[in-house]
């Protein structure tokens, strides 16, 4: 029998361990431990207040997490020094957020700059860019995610699923190592959904390595390489999506939690 | 009566001129320091920012004309001996300020949190995202009320009158003691007042439209 | 410096602020009572009559609004009276002249709380057969008074400190009581300290009555 040990697996892009955070008393994340590896796509579900939109926020530390340690390529995200809670200087900070992106559930675009200005702004004060090659930049991944015609329009001239691809193509133009994606089509009006899943299914098919929070399932099982089910800030149940779907493994917690979803269904 | 206007025309005329030199000294005055004020009200550290809450309240909490007569009869007490001009100035400029401060505020304020997140999102520091993210967008929500506001600081400027500074009001006054055509003279001094704010207001409006991308 | 503070004889002429104090709130109450009726009145008239009704409203509002308080109280105290034939006192005046004012803004805020009203409600009023009057006074209009409680609270503290202005044509008003003990005891500090005192403690209590009132009011629209 062959064992996969013999080649040595590169560690993990992201490694979150024993992550704990408290809102005041209350406990939101009770130590979670995820790892996510390069070109994986890996999917959060849960129930709100489950903690799983916080912890994708630790991941590039919009939110600061009280115990544990995430890791990106080995750097600790938000400390210098984890075990004497040392924050990181703001520029250390912003260089780490750098190699990540993040989609946000309500798209965040700069309303007083146009959809190319929204995806050079980092290229130009972050990645150092000339104003040229960012805009060349720009329109590259403007029309990747299908929005070629519509780089000088403002955010307020366009629907929320054309807002979300700026978003997306934001977040891409930089270059990241891990892409963030937190609930983007849960603002979304159901008819545009669609064509923002499309984007980042391409995305995903090209190997980028993604941590995805999200209500919808039947995408969930189509982007994953691996399900998370988050309850109570820890991890309920983990898994391919085969397993956790087809071959019905998964705690009573995670079927009912599905239930739910798929009575919807049937009732339309 | 039109001999009594336009008698008054040129007595109104210098008046005016100094409405109009009171009331850009106070908004010029207060835009700066009311600014910095507001600034650091929303980004400064807790105790600069009671001072500042505490200073904004107490004087939105009193009737401008107390101010008024607080500044100019109470600073040659602390030894400073300002000419009435100069007095009414400061006054009408504390008075602005606080305003201009609850201007500023309100404008950050009303800034969506995810607009920081994304700039964070995207690797700015933060003195990068307040210049490229939060200023450009406060900017345009600050313009609308402010601009709505001057009218509130040439209103003021009436009050100017009572310490004796020769403004417009002061010069409607004078000239109704030597014609007692009280009537139209305050007519006149209304239509003068309406034309400048009236002004202002609408221009505060046209903004508001102009800039109501910046709102989602 | 050498200035000594001395209250003392602050609370020896402590009737006239005291009074003075009343006066005001009894100004601002005047204002705001007669204000309403203005404000309700036009309001009504704005939404429901033509052009040229709603354009003498708009004329009327923004006069008003842009016009500085002091010059429409010497317009109406010193002008009128010499165009209409009447003769009131300063304090007949000034409420007259703080409630055309008062109803100038109340009018805007009236309008837009009638806008305000969800649309849902008037359709339920119109599906269970009221008329437009029925609906404007059983539906609009109780809606409308909810929504701006709070705007109407501020108005009228705006109004209590705006009757420091009836200080210059000599009613006797808490400013004008502090310009009494100024120029006769010279006690500028203290008199004016006091008077400070009074108006932010009454303009918080006021707005403190006020929130409690709204809250009592407000069951969640």
């Amino acid at each position: 029998m062959e064992t996969s040990s013999s080649i040595p697996k590169p560690a993990p892009l992201l490694q979150i361990a024993g992550v704990k955070k408290q809102y005041g008393s209350v406990p939101v994340l009770r130590g979670v431990d995820l790892n996510v590896r390069r070109g994986q796509v890996v999917t959060i579900l849960g129930p709100s207040g489950s903690g799983k939109t916080t912890l994708l926020r630790c991941v590039n530390f919009l939110e600061v997490y009280d115990g544990g340690s995430v890791q990106i390529d080995g750097q600790e995200v938000g400390y210098r020094d984890v075990v004497q809670k040392k924050f990181r200087s703001e520029r250390d900070l912003a260089r780490i957020r750098a190699e990540t992106g993040m989609v946000f559930q309500m798209f965040n675009l700069f309303p007083h700059l146009t959809a190319a200005e929204n995806v050079m702004l980092g290229l130009t004060k972050v990645r150092g860019k000339s104003k040229g090659e960012a805009r060349d930049l720009a329109s590259h991944w403007l029309g990747r995610v299908g929005l070629g015609d519509k780089l000088d329009r403002l955010p307020s001239q366009l629907s929320g699923g054309q807002q979300q691809r700026v978003g997306i193509a934001r977040a891409v133009a930089m270059g990241p190592k891990i892409l963030l994606l937190d609930e983007i089509t849960s603002a979304l009006d159901p008819e545009l959904v669609g064509e923002v899943l499309d984007v980042v299914l391409d995305l995903a098919d090209e190997g980028m390595t993604m941590l995805v929070v999200t209500h919808e399932i039947a995408f969930a099982r189509e982007v994953s390489s691996e399900i998370v089910f988050m309850a109570d800030g820890v991890i309920d149940t983990q898994g391919p999506p085969e397993d956790l779907f087809e071959g019905a493994r998964g705690s009573e917690r995670f079927r009912a939690f599905l239930s739910r979803f798929e009575t919807h269904h049937r009732r339309r | 009566m039109l001999s009594a206007i336009l008698y008054a025309i040129p007595f109104l005329g210098a008046g005016l001129a100094v409405t109009l030199l009171v009331s850009l000294l106070t908004v010029s005055l207060s835009l700066v320091i009311g600014g910095l004020m507001g600034v650091a009200l929303v980004y400064g550290p807790a105790p600069l920012r009671w001072v500042i809450r505490g200073f904004s309240d107490v004087v939105r909490g009193i009737p401008i004309l107390v101010l008024i007569f607080f500044v100019y009869y109470g600073l040659p007490v602390a030894g400073l001996n300002l000419q009435p001009f100069s007095a009414a100035v400061l006054a009408l400029t504390v008075f602005k300020c606080a305003q201009v401060i609850e201007n500023v505020r309100g404008a950050i304020g009303s800034i969506p949190r995810g607009q920081m997140d994304a700039g964070k999102a995207i690797g700015l520091t933060f003195p990068a995202r307040l210049v490229y993210v939060i200023a450009p967008q406060a900017v345009r929500r600050f313009l609308p009320p402010w601009i709505n506001g001057v009218t509130d600081a040439v209103k003021g400027s009436a009050l100017v009158s009572l310490l004796g500074v020769t403004d417009l009001m002061h010069s409607i006054q004078q000239v109704i003691g030597r014609t007692y055509e009280a009537l139209p003279l305050y007519v006149l001094g209304a239509v003068f007042y309406f034309v400048i704010n009236y002004t202002l207001s609408m221009l505060s409006r046209r903004l508001e439209l102009r800039y109501s991308y910046i709102r989602d | 410096m050498g200035y000594a503070l001395n209250f003392n004889l602050i609370w020896r002429h402590f009737d006239r602020l005291w009074g003075g104090l009343i006066l005001s709130l009894e100004l601002a109450v005047l204002a705001i009572g007669i204000g309403v009726v203005i404000g309700l009145v036009l309001a009504i008239a704005h939404v429901s009559g033509g052009r040229l009704t709603r354009a003498a409203i708009g004329a009327y509002v923004e006069v008003i609004r842009n016009v500085p308080l002091i010059l429409l109280v010497y317009l109406v105290f010193y002008g009128l009276p010499q165009a209409v034939d009447i003769a009131y006192d300063a304090t007949t005046s000034f409420v007259a002249t703080l409630s055309l004012y008062a109803g100038a803004y109340l009018v805007e805020v009236f309008r837009s709380g009638l806008a305000a009203v969800p649309a849902g409600l008037i359709d339920a009023g119109k599906a269970i057969g009221l008329t437009p009057w029925q609906r404007l006074i059983h539906v609009r209009l109780p809606t409308m008074l909810r929504i701006t409680l709070p705007a109407l609270s501020n108005t009228f503290v705006s109004l209590f400190k705006d009757t420091s202005i009836a200080s210059v044509i000599a009613v006797p008003e808490l400013t004008y009581g502090a310009q009494w003990i100024n120029t006769n005891t010279f006690r500028i500090v203290e008199v004016y300290l006091i008077v400070t005192g009074m108006y932010l403690v009454t303009g918080y209590a006021i707005l403190l009555g006020l929130r409690a009132i709204e809250r009592r009011f407000s069951i969640g629209r």
